[in-house]
């Protein structure tokens, strides 16, 4: 198993390991937005706002993951 | 990889020594088609509203409106960045979608340029506002325990709005890529659609949170 094959293996591990958490953190407040929403119409417009904002900010590390897995596979710097 | 790096743009063409990148051009473009067309609209403005008159009050107005609302202070001093921000990263994250080009916000170097202005604008923003020693002072606020938690998220703030912007457009196209070189020809069609979501979404929060960001150091409340 050269530094090379373990990259890739790596980098597989890195994205599906790393966007579970993530993916059930958004579901949870897309809920919460959705209950929200519910209950109060009017306030629409602000809870859609944050609520794209907080999804952007768990999203990005769904995009370390990602960033770290291209960087083993493009950037390799022990291969 | 049969295809090249995503992390990396070839020279198209060189200024003296200066390399030129696809990216490059690209951004230079979508500046000159977004400053002309800016110039083109605004040149007569009249109180006989034309339509692109209209449209353009709706976008301006409502940028104004979204910024005061973030930053209950009055918006018109951090206008002209954040707007045109959004706009730019509006054009550039769609352009990707246009065949034979790729968007310049999908390789490193443009979220890259982007994030660093909106570190300097955060500063100076906060020292306009608070002035030097005032700005310096809140880095050690609520107690002096953050001080160094401060200076730390200010560096990993910046970091994240750059992978951001560039992992969300970058993995788009790579998709898009691969799955035409995997598929066919007409398959990618609702990635497409789904890129330009993506697209528009992370420039509305690029902008935003460059907005939180400059608020929250000219704010004089803490």
């Amino acid at each position: 198993m050269d530094a090379k094959t373990i990259s890739i293996i790596a980098a597989a591990l890195a994205v599906s390991i790393g966007s579970i958490a993530p993916a059930l953190g958004e579901g949870r407040s897309v809920a919460a937005a959705m209950d929200a929403i519910a209950r109060q119409p009017e306030a629409a417009g602000t809870i859609a706002r944050t609520l794209f904002v907080g999804l952007a900010m768990i999203e990005t590390m769904a995009i370390y993951c990602l960033v770290i897995a291209l960087m083993l596979l493009f950037a390799n710097p022990y291969v | 990889m049969t295809q090249p790096s995503p992390l990396s743009s070839p020279a198209l063409l060189h200024l003296g020594s200066l390399p030129i990148t696809a990216p490059v051009i690209l951004t230079w473009a979508i500046m000159t088609v977004l400053a002309l067309g800016s110039w083109v609209l605004t040149r007569r403005p009249s109180t006989q509203l034309s339509r692109s008159q209209v449209l353009l009050e709706l976008l301006v107005t409502g940028m104004a409106d979204q910024i005061k609302q973030i930053t209950r202070k009055d918006p018109l001093p951090v206008l002209p960045l954040l707007a045109t921000l959004f706009l730019f990263l509006l054009a550039a994250n769609v352009s990707g979608l246009v065949p034979g080009l790729q968007a310049p916000t999908g390789r490193l170097e443009t979220p890259a340029a982007l994030a660093l202005i909106v570190f300097g604008a955060v500063h100076y923003f906060g020292v306009r506002a608070r002035g030097l020693l005032g700005y310096l002072a809140s880095f050690a606020k609520p107690k002096l325990i953050m001080l160094p938690l401060n200076l730390l998220s200010e560096i990993t703030r910046t970091f994240s709005l750059m992978v951001r912007l560039f992992g969300n457009v970058m993995s788009g196209e790579f998709l898009i890529a691969l799955v035409l070189a995997l598929a066919g020809l007409l398959v990618p069609i609702p990635l497409m659609a789904l890129e330009l979501l993506i697209g528009s979404v992370q420039a509305y929060i690029f902008s935003v949170l460059a907005t939180v960001f400059i608020g929250a150091a000219a704010s004089s409340l803490e």
